[in-house]
């Protein structure tokens, strides 16, 4: 793991704010280049500038006070704001080498290559079963045992197949919040992503399902490369290889976890994370 | 309480506990050979012995560094709480305690080359058993730490008189040594900083079984532990 | 004892507290008198309603009633047979169902419109709005512009104008129904849809519809029990009818213009069948709103 550094020297990262990405020995899955944001035309920009790297198979924390743009950012990437009309991005987005944000980019081909999970669970008033066909579905015709083993699959890489194998034809409302949660996340790699984004996963849930939810976050860095943006900044130094804080919109500074919570370069880094903020 | 049956339930932090466990064990092992064979040195008077000692003591100093910064990274990352939360501070503390029973098998085996240049003038027997029984309450302290072992540190924070007591006997002999015959006094004020060390070794392995003892349930024994050392008050007066 | 606690309450101010608290015991209990006495008004009106209904209705009302046609009042004439309203209830179902076959799409559709596509827009706040006047404009003006557009280039009085008269009072109450059910959905759940990778049609037919399913037959449920009992509109349209027809091409009876016609003609037995109609109409609304409202709760 490049990830595992105990060395105590520290990267010096100069006066300014870091503009490149942490140097992971990773190449980066989804590289962003200049973007800007806004909610509304005539709004002040909710993104300035924005230059960011998604490591491959890592996982990226994205954390900040509320209203710095992290959450805004991530639904940049799989151009949910398209839904609402007025929201615009402008800058890169690029992913093997095509920008994200052109016009002629399938957006529902890009959904399936970068897939999201919410805050809140959001099971769809179906069975089980069916929860997880419908993402398939939209993009693959396959027969019913394919169905079956794919179907199996999630629900096994989301930790959840042991506690549903035997009632898949049940409605999904049943679940428990954690359980729904994980739901969420099969569904999500069923249709097998590259990147995932969790948008505050955890913070509907108690502590031990956050843990569960952690602990399977660390499992699936081994197949997809995982943004978080989580308002609780422990969650990212438990969770994540790569930290990036954002205030007002800009993107302060981006490190190794291990390097921006003992030693950040940027002082306004230090004051979020020790609780000096404003 | 010793750390429960149940892993915790994200993997990876389980795994770095164990590592840092794993340092720990690893850093006292060499510790141990280090004083033996320091011990080993001066009894046989074997100066290449000495000399791989005084060498090998780079590698402690390093792993020291290391379980120092891993577990500033732990702390960051992980938020660790109770037992994981002693364990952590614990093995900092423990460490560094470590690192100066390296310095001092290290001091010893220094002055153990010094030592075999000079004419052997007594039998090193209380020597050996005061090495021998440090390496084994150093043993203890580090297996105690290892195994959870609340009743094993218990046994060496209590274990340190007898050390005491051999030191002090030694003490009285060198200087009856010295009193005797001045071209002992080369020989025999290095072996008096030797026998100091090893006593100091017995003092830190004591240190350490009483961290382990906070670490494992969570109580800080009492100040007083019984000490015998009188040298500090030792007189000898020379034969009339 | 600090300075800032209260002095203790003296004779004078205990007396004056306790008339305080008499005043306001009897203002509260005036109100609440008066609102049970509104309550009982109210209550009296609608209750002497149905009751008048049940024990005219029940009256008449046996197996012919259900079973036999129109015949014309066996008044002067003891062995005439009697009549029923067969012809009306078939005329009331045929027109009823085609009506809302017609007006639920219409208004499904343009209720997902409104709630998926245009929210907030100028052309949808100009839907919604004439969609609202047109759930409380009088149904009168229904029946007279169907009258104008279908009767009048057709030639005369036809089921199907009935039918279109119906349909567009359904309309609007299946647009608010849908729009509101649709609304309820959170945004997180279309966002998950959406997220998936799912086409915006596919997230509104496969799930959004899905999820306001029993809401939306509820609204469907309660345009079905405003139509049956309405009059204007067919009187304008479909006339009414003597005999039993299923053509739509020419006139149709319905229940309410039966009971309006035999209410009107002075004659007891048909009077007395027209209270059986008015029976029948009532107690249809009634088990389709409580039906309505049962899969309403179910849904929650």
């Amino acid at each position: 793991m490049s990830s595992a550094e105990t060395s105590t020297s520290s990267t010096s990262f100069g006066g300014m704010a870091a503009r490149s990405s942490a140097a992971l020995n990773s190449d980066a899955r989804i590289s962003v280049r200049n973007l800007d944001f806004v909610y509304a035309p005539q709004l002040a920009k909710s993104l300035k500038a924005i230059n960011f790297d998604l490591p491959e198979r890592q996982v990226t924390g994205m954390i900040g006070p509320s209203g710095c743009g992290k959450s805004t950012l991530l639904r940049v990437l799989n151009r949910m704001y398209s839904l609402y009309p007025g929201q615009t991005a402008t800058g890169e987005v690029m992913m093997d080498g095509k920008n994200l944000l052109d016009a002629d980019v399938d957006i529902n081909e890009l959904r399936a290559r970068i897939g999201m999970v919410f805050q809140k669970p959001t099971p769809f008033p179906m069975t089980i079963y069916e929860n997880i066909a419908f993402g398939v579905r939209l993009h693959e015709k396959l027969s019913k045992s394919a169905m079956d083993e794919r179907v199996e699959w999630a629900l096994t890489r989301a930790a959840i197949w042991g506690e549903v194998k035997d009632r898949l034809q049940s409605s999904a409302m049943g679940l428990s919040g954690g359980q729904q949660q994980r739901l969420c996340i099969a569904r999500t790699i069923a249709v097998k992503p590259e990147v995932i984004l969790f948008d505050e996963p955890t913070s509907a849930l108690d502590p031990i399902s956050t843990l569960k939810i952690e602990e399977l976050i660390d499992e699936l860095k081994r197949d997809f490369t995982i943004a978080i943006v989580t308002h609780n900044m422990q969650q990212a130094a438990r969770c994540a290889d790569q930290v990036a804080f954002f205030y007002l919109g800009e993107l302060i500074e981006i490190a190794p976890a291990a390097q921006l919570f003992t030693n950040p370069a940027q002082a306004k880094t230090q004051e979020y994370i020790t609780g000096r903020f404003g | 309480m010793p750390t429960s049956d149940t892993p915790h339930i994200v993997r990876s932090y389980e795994e770095e506990l164990k590592r840092l466990r794993d340092m720990i064990a690893r850093m006292g092992g060499l510790a141990e050979r280090q004083v033996a064979d320091s011990a080993t040195a001066l009894i046989r008077r074997d100066t290449e012995l000495a000399a791989e000692v005084v060498a090998r003591d780079a590698q402690l100093d390093l792993l020291e560094r290391e379980v120092e910064a891993f577990c500033v990274r732990l702390l960051a990352l992980r938020q660790p709480m109770a037992a994981d939360l002693r364990l952590i501070v614990t093995s900092m503390k423990i460490s560094s305690d470590l690192e100066r029973i390296g310095d001092y098998a290290r001091n010893g085996a220094k002055r153990a080359i010094v030592i075999s240049s000079q004419p052997q003038f007594a039998s090193l027997n209380g020597f050996s058993r005061l090495a021998h029984l440090v390496q084994e309450n150093l043993k203890g302290a580090i297996d105690a730490l290892v195994n959870d072992d609340l009743a094993r540190a218990d046994e060496v924070w209590n274990a340190d008189q007898p050390v005491d007591d051999i030191y002090n006997g030694i003490f009285r002999e060198l200087l009856t040594f010295m009193m005797e015959d001045p071209r002992n006094i080369t020989a025999a004020t290095h072996l008096l900083f030797v026998a100091k060390n090893l006593e100091r070794i017995g003092d830190h392995a004591t240190n350490i079984a009483e961290r382990v003892h906070y670490a494992i349930s969570g109580q800080i024994l009492p100040d007083e532990r019984p000490k015998s050392d009188s040298s500090a008050y030792a007189v000898v007066r020379p034969p009339e | 004892m600090s300075a800032t606690t209260t002095a203790p309450m003296l004779g004078r101010d205990i007396a004056a507290a306790r008339a305080l608290g008499r005043r306001r015991r009897l203002v509260d209990n005036i109100i609440r008198w008066a609102c049970l006495a509104a309550t009982g008004i109210g209550l009296f009106f609608l209750a002497s309603i149905l009751f008048t209904l049940i024990i005219r209705g029940f009256a008449a009302i046996d197996l012919t009633v259900f079973t036999r046609t129109f015949e014309p009042t066996t008044y002067g004439d003891p062995e005439a047979p009697r009549g029923g309203l067969y012809h009306a209830i078939m005329g009331t179902l045929v027109q009823t169902t085609l009506g809302t076959l017609i007006g639920t799409p219409i208004g499904l559709f343009v209720g997902t419109y409104l709630a998926e596509y245009a929210r907030g827009s100028a052309l949808g706040n100009a839907v919604r709005f004439v969609s609202d006047v047109l759930l409380s404009a009088p149904s009168i003006l229904v029946g007279l512009f169907v009258y104008q557009m279908v009767v009048l280039p057709m030639g005369g009085f036809s089921g199907i104008a009935g039918a279109a008269a119906l349909a567009i009072l359904v309309i609007p109450v299946v647009v608010r129904t849908t729009e509101d059910m649709l609304q309820l959905i959170p945004n997180t759940l279309r966002e998950a849809v959406v997220g998936l990778g799912a086409p915006k049609w596919k997230m509104v037919t496969l799930v959004c519809w899905r999820s306001a399913m029993s809401g939306i037959v509820t609204g469907i449920l309660l345009a079905i029990a405003r139509i049956t009992g309405e009059t204007a509109p067919l009187l304008l349209t479909s006339f009414g009818n003597n005999i039993t027809s299923f053509n739509l091409n020419s006139a149709m009876a319905s229940l309410p213009i039966a009971i309006y016609q035999q209410a009107n003609s002075g004659f007891p037995d048909l009077i007395d069948i027209a209270w059986a109609g008015a029976l029948i109409v009532t107690f249809g609304v009634l088990a389709i709103n409580i039906i309505a409202r049962l899969l309403l709760g179910n849904s929650k």
